[in-house]
């Protein structure tokens, strides 16, 4: 059964960015340390409303996302808690070498907003569609990466940033999703969400972001031809929750997790670190194998990657034929 | 104020013991920088020693000056500026570069009290510099009086870095007069000079043409370093760089100018002739027949 703080008749669509910059002027009014800066980017990554309401705290830096996080870098050493935001494939694509030394070394507060992350972009192509951010943020330490699965969680997880003193990485998505999460839905930074549970556990669904929502459906689906399928939300992809993906491997005994991003260094193989270490089972991968984007509607795409209910439900099947 | 003879002299004598510092701390290395940190001796010898509003003993402290270093490689100039300013115990210098030492080969904030930031990739230091005195003049209202600067020190051949650039337009935008950026013009890069590597002339043009107030010094005469500084901080309109000319392996005639030594470490037979110059050095300071 689905989460009681869930609520997948939602008929609400909002985007995840439209939470973030919610989140942000909440966190601007809670903390004065809280600045932010844009490559360019204030009003299509959301923090035009900060800007209006904090205008000293506001910097607009141009296109140069090297320098964006470089003086984000500064103002965090100095003792402020810097939001930077630009789309992902810009930061913390472009400019990845100053965050790894002057954010993680460092190991100052800059918080990296990726807007416009994976391929539901859309029509703006591959150069445009971040597929590897997931994988180059969390290979470095004392990063936290935290991928929001609806608007709520993006709100909830941009305020839960704010208090930390560590480096972020927030990946955000251009396109409105239905938003499934609710107020009552708990938010902690590196706790897993089960967002649908069942008595027996056949299978166990990991899910991040836009994934989180079609894992759902396609578990709905899946239980009416009786699978049972466990979905979690692992909305921070690090600190990794080791515990609930042991759990569910012991339990389920089959593993697939779902992701816009690439396969290689995703959440998928976040999960498969703690699986093989811990407790190895079968594994299948639902996310993209080794390309890049291109034009096309979000649905295009996603159907085209083999991003979907349906990709879900094979690799399900195909999970369970190697459970044994 | 202008400095007085004696002041210029205790400076010469100190940044000849940092000097010597340096050769044995790169000895004991065994790998490291040579001509940028002598090079730039005299300047951070002008900075620790009569420039900043520091306490070593606190070197966390609200309302220091911040001494941003972009050019990481030359940290062991820092460190013995450091370490004769009595952040840390002299003898520790030897352990320069070494397993659990807090002397990284490149600095990092966190490994000794007293580094304000992590640095070695070049073209980052203007940017985090800038950084700081942003944040500094949010809170401008709270800080005691006198405010904080922020000091940054870089290398010229770093400015083929875009980052840089970057930076240098964003602070002149923002006219960052509490920042003050020091370019080491030595003209030397690793694989050359500069101006073969990839041409920075007119320099001086550039940043003025970034909303920079732009000095140039002979960045190893006391009397025009800090001079600059103060000229520098007189300046409310708009951030200064102080293009410093300096001589890379300042000190040591054998090496002065010479691009090879951007990366190497002398010998413990090269330094021991070079220590020995440089007491000698130091003998005509004292004595009034220095440089």
């Amino acid at each position: 059964m689905i989460n009681e703080t869930f609520n997948l008749k939602s008929t609400d669509q909002k985007a995840t960015r439209d939470g973030f910059g919610l989140g942000l002027v909440a966190a601007g009014k809670n903390d004065e340390r809280i600045v932010v800066l844009s490559a360019d980017l204030k009003e299509s990554t959301r923090v035009e409303a900060f800007a209006k309401e904090f205008p000293q705290r506001f910097f607009e830096i141009g296109v140069a996302e090297q320098n964006l996080a470089t003086v984000a870098a500064g103002l965090a050493t100095y003792g402020k808690i810097p939001f930077i935001t630009s789309y992902a494939t810009f930061s913390p694509g472009r400019n990845w070498e100053q965050i790894r030394t002057t954010a993680c070394i460092n190991d100052v507060p800059v918080k990296v907003i990726g807007c416009h992350a994976g391929l539901t972009v859309g029509p703006d192509g591959a150069t445009h569609q971040a597929l590897e951010d997931i994988a180059i943020m969390r290979v470095l330490p004392n990063m936290t990466v935290i991928v929001p699965c609806d608007s709520n969680e993006a709100y909830k997880a941009t305020l839960a940033l704010a208090q930390t003193n560590k480096p972020a990485y927030l990946r955000l998505g251009r396109e409105k999703t239905a938003v499934i999460t609710t107020d009552a839905t708990p938010f902690e930074i590196g706790k897993a969400i089960i967002a649908m549970d069942t008595d027996t556990h056949d299978v166990g669904i990991i899910a991040c972001g836009s994934g989180v929502y079609l894992a759902l459906l396609a578990a709905q689906e899946l239980g009416s031809e009786g699978i049972n399928a466990t979905v979690i939300n692992l909305h921070t992809i690090k600190p990794i929750d080791r515990e609930a993906i042991i759990a569910i491997a012991k339990s389920a005994g089959a593993i697939v997790t779902v992701e816009e991003h690439q396969i290689a260094g995703g959440m998928g193989s976040a999960v498969a670190e703690v699986i093989v270490e811990e407790h190895p089972v079968p594994m299948e991968f639902v996310g993209v194998r080794d390309s890049f984007g291109q034009s096309g509607t979000p649905s295009e795409l996603m159907n085209f990657y083999n991003i979907n209910v349906a990709a879900i439900k094979i690799a399900v099947q195909d999970v369970l034929k190697r459970k044994g | 104020m202008a400095l007085s003879d004696e002041q210029v002299k205790n400076l010469e004598l100190q940044a000849t013991a940092v000097r010597q510092s340096i050769l044995e701390m790169l000895v004991a290395a065994g790998s490291g920088h040579t001509a940028g940190p002598l090079g730039m001796a005299d300047i951070f010898t002008a900075l620790y020693f009569h420039v900043l509003h520091h306490d070593p003993k606190n070197p966390t402290w609200e309302n220091r000056d911040r001494l941003i270093l972009s050019n990481g490689h030359i940290v062991p100039v820092r460190y013995a500026a450091m370490a004769h300013a009595g952040y840390f115990p002299v003898e520790e210098l030897l352990t320069l570069r070494k397993f659990k030492s807090r002397l990284q080969g490149h600095p990092e904030r966190h490994a000794l009290p007293g580094l304000e930031n992590t640095s070695g990739p070049l073209g980052s230091g203007i940017s985090q510099a800038s950084g700081v005195a942003l944040g500094l003049r949010l809170d401008e209202s709270k800080l005691a009086f006198p405010k904080p600067h922020v000091y940054c020190c870089i290398s010229d051949g770093e400015l083929n870095e875009g980052n840089s650039w970057e930076a240098i337009m964003f602070a002149g935008k923002n006219r960052l007069a509490n920042l003050t950026v020091i370019t080491d013009r030595n003209n030397i890069q690793i694989d050359g000079m500069t101006e073969d590597v990839m041409p920075l002339e007119p320099l001086a043009d550039k940043w003025k043409a970034f909303n920079w107030h732009v000095i140039e010094i002979d960045g190893h005469n006391f009397t025009e370093i800090i001079n600059s500084i103060n000229q520098a901080k007189a300046i409310t309109e708009k951030p200064t760089v102080i293009i410093a000319h300096t001589i890379p392996g300042k000190g040591i005639p054998e090496i002065e100018f010479d691009y090879k030594w951007h990366g190497v470490p002398p010998t413990r037979e090269q330094a021991d002739v070079w220590l020995k110059q440089l007491r000698t050095l130091q003998g005509k300071i004292e004595s009034g027949h220095g440089e």
